[in-house]
């Protein structure tokens, strides 16, 4: 008995020294984090005012702004949105619904996995000789826009796949077993049901694009640009265009690192500050990115 | 095998040496059974003997997955038409052969839209007649009474003999030629399973059914004729009271006596 005793006091010692272990880890990288966006609130709030939001980048640091970089940040989503949402989600839909499970589809399964580790700056070199020079987009949103789609596709693919394979085979084969054709099980049950799995792997794509600066820099994003790409509503005919596509522009990293290597140190409070107008647009996208989540998870019950 | 003269001349159904493979295994071995219209046929035997199977021939099912073959003919009465040739489409089998599944699977929908679905598929979008056919099909599964208020409510708020009760429902709302029970009650608790036998006892005037069942004394309770099958094969089949009182083959008694199964 006195054996017991003392194996189960040692058992029950590495587990708390894995318990501690585990907690410390875990504090450590909330420790990091919270220091992290301590730093760039002391330094660059001072900075962040509604004329910083609006001004364009100048020559002083007081007046330089990041309205072209958000603006460029804000058009540069759109595109990557409307290019990646669709294909993702109607790739991982035929690879989970439609393709016969044969080595064909394996080997594009895993080509898909390794897509999602190739570096940033190769997306940004195949964007530039594919985009830039070859469809003659030129270095303008609609390529940024395009490079960051397909850097985000597999992950948008993969999260599709995932949500749909939690769909239990029996709700599919109720559909089957009422007459529904493959379209209508997809169109009624599939899509909806994986609708919660799916936006938040659009989020998180979306937000992992937000902050990729390598394959931006590659096509030929600006550094320094004082001005707006055009409008898309105009008071003239026609009333809606899409000419901002193809203008030049910039984004947020690019601007904060243009900051951050000049010497003049108020120039680094500004890029700290524009740091702080970066990390709240990420957060606010995560944020949403649960909530959906959350809300999904609470009307379907498996 | 029974005469022609003991089973009702009205038949819905009539297999014919049917042989059904999982890929290389032969898994139902040269069936032969006639389907009484308007009558419960039970399927009863062990584990593993291939009742299901042999039940998700009807409506085709096996076609939705790879390295299945069927041989042989399942004949649907009148038109004379085999259901499990490759020149018919499945599609056309399951909008005329409804089934109701081993655990209740309503969708995550509201108790209308799960009744709806069905016939939805088949393009009904009038809400006029959704509504006359979600109340006809609800009453006919004796829920309505119980969900009538609250037909937009999520389905998944039923307890599990609603949820089962509803996807009778479902089922019936397409007006089905057969009905195919799958262990309907194997997943429910004993209130529940003597509602659902009831209420197949009364859709018999209407449908005819068939029933895969675990439980010896559903069977018994429930269906007009019952087949035992076994490893694969029919090995008897008759009126429900024969197989149960005195059946001709001695594997049939031992299973029916609980000396195996």
């Amino acid at each position: 008995m006195k054996d017991i005793k003392r194996r189960i006091k040692f058992n029950k010692f590495w587990n708390y020294v894995f318990l501690i272990t585990g907690l410390l880890s875990t504090l450590v990288g909330l420790a990091l984090l919270f220091t992290l966006m301590t730093d760039l609130f002391l330094d660059g709030s001072q900075r962040l005012s509604y004329k910083f939001l609006t001004s364009f980048p100048s020559r002083f640091p007081e007046e330089a702004g990041i309205l072209s970089a958000w603006v460029g940040t804000f058009l540069l989503m759109i595109v990557t949105a409307f290019a990646a949402i669709p294909l993702g989600v109607a790739a991982g839909i035929y690879l989970e619904e439609y393709a016969k499970k044969n080595w064909l589809t394996d080997i594009i399964e895993i080509n898909i996995a390794n897509l999602a580790g190739v570096p940033s700056i190769i997306y940004g070199l195949l964007a530039l000789g594919l985009f830039v020079y070859f469809f003659k987009f030129g270095e303008s949103i609609l390529t940024g826009g395009l490079a960051l789609a397909l850097l985000i596709l597999p992950m948008v693919i993969m999260a599709t796949r995932e949500a749909i394979r939690a769909i239990p085979n029996s709700i599919r084969e109720a559909s089957y077993a009422l007459g529904a054709t493959k379209w209508q099980t997809v169109q009624w049950h599939i899509i909806p049901y994986s609708m919660g799995g799916i936006l938040t792997g659009i989020i998180i794509g979306l937000s992992r694009a937000i902050g990729e600066t390598a394959p931006i820099i590659t096509v030929g994003a600006l550094t320094f640009i004082a001005f707006l790409p055009s409008p898309p509503i105009s008071s003239e005919f026609p009333f809606f265009s899409f000419k901002w596509l193809l203008d030049p522009f910039t984004v947020m990293p690019i601007q904060i690192f243009n900051w951050i290597s000049r010497p003049q140190q108020e120039f680094h409070i500004n890029a700290a500050a524009a740091g702080i107008v970066l990390l709240i647009m990420t957060l606010m996208m995560n944020a949403a990115a649960i909530y959906i989540r959350y809300r999904f998870r609470k009307r379907i019950k498996w | 095998m029974p005469k022609e003269n003991t089973i009702s001349e009205r038949l819905k159904a009539e297999v014919k040496n049917l042989n059904f493979y999982y890929g290389d295994a032969h898994s139902l071995k040269n069936i032969n059974l006639p389907v009484a219209r308007r009558e419960v046929t039970a399927l009863i035997g062990p584990s593993g003997c291939g009742k299901t199977t042999f039940l998700r021939c009807f409506n085709r099912m096996h076609d939705l997955y790879p390295h299945n073959r069927y041989e042989g003919e399942i004949i649907i009465y009148p038109e004379k038409l085999n259901i499990i040739s490759p020149s018919v489409d499945p599609i056309e089998i399951r909008m005329q052969i409804s089934m109701v599944f081993q655990k209740p699977n309503p969708f995550p929908k509201s108790i209308y839209e799960n009744v709806a679905y069905g016939l939805r598929v088949r393009g009904v979008n009038k809400k006029s007649m959704l509504d006359d056919i979600v109340e006809k099909s609800l009453r006919g599964s004796a829920l309505w009474d119980e969900v009538k208020d609250r037909l937009n409510t999520s389905a998944f708020d039923l307890s599990g003999g609603q949820q089962q009760r509803l996807c009778i429902a479902r089922a019936l709302a397409t007006d089905p030629r057969i009905l195919l029970f799958d262990e309907p009650t194997s997943a429910l608790d004993p209130t529940a399973t003597s509602k659902i036998e009831e209420l197949i006892i009364e859709l018999k005037n209407e449908v005819t059914i068939i029933i895969v069942t675990h439980n010896m004394q559903q069977a018994a309770r429930v269906s007009d004729f019952t087949a035992f099958m076994y490893l694969g094969e029919i090995i008897e089949f008759d009126k429900t009271y024969k197989i149960f009182t005195a059946p001709s083959n001695k594997l049939t008694d031992e299973y029916i006596t609980g000396r195996f199964g």
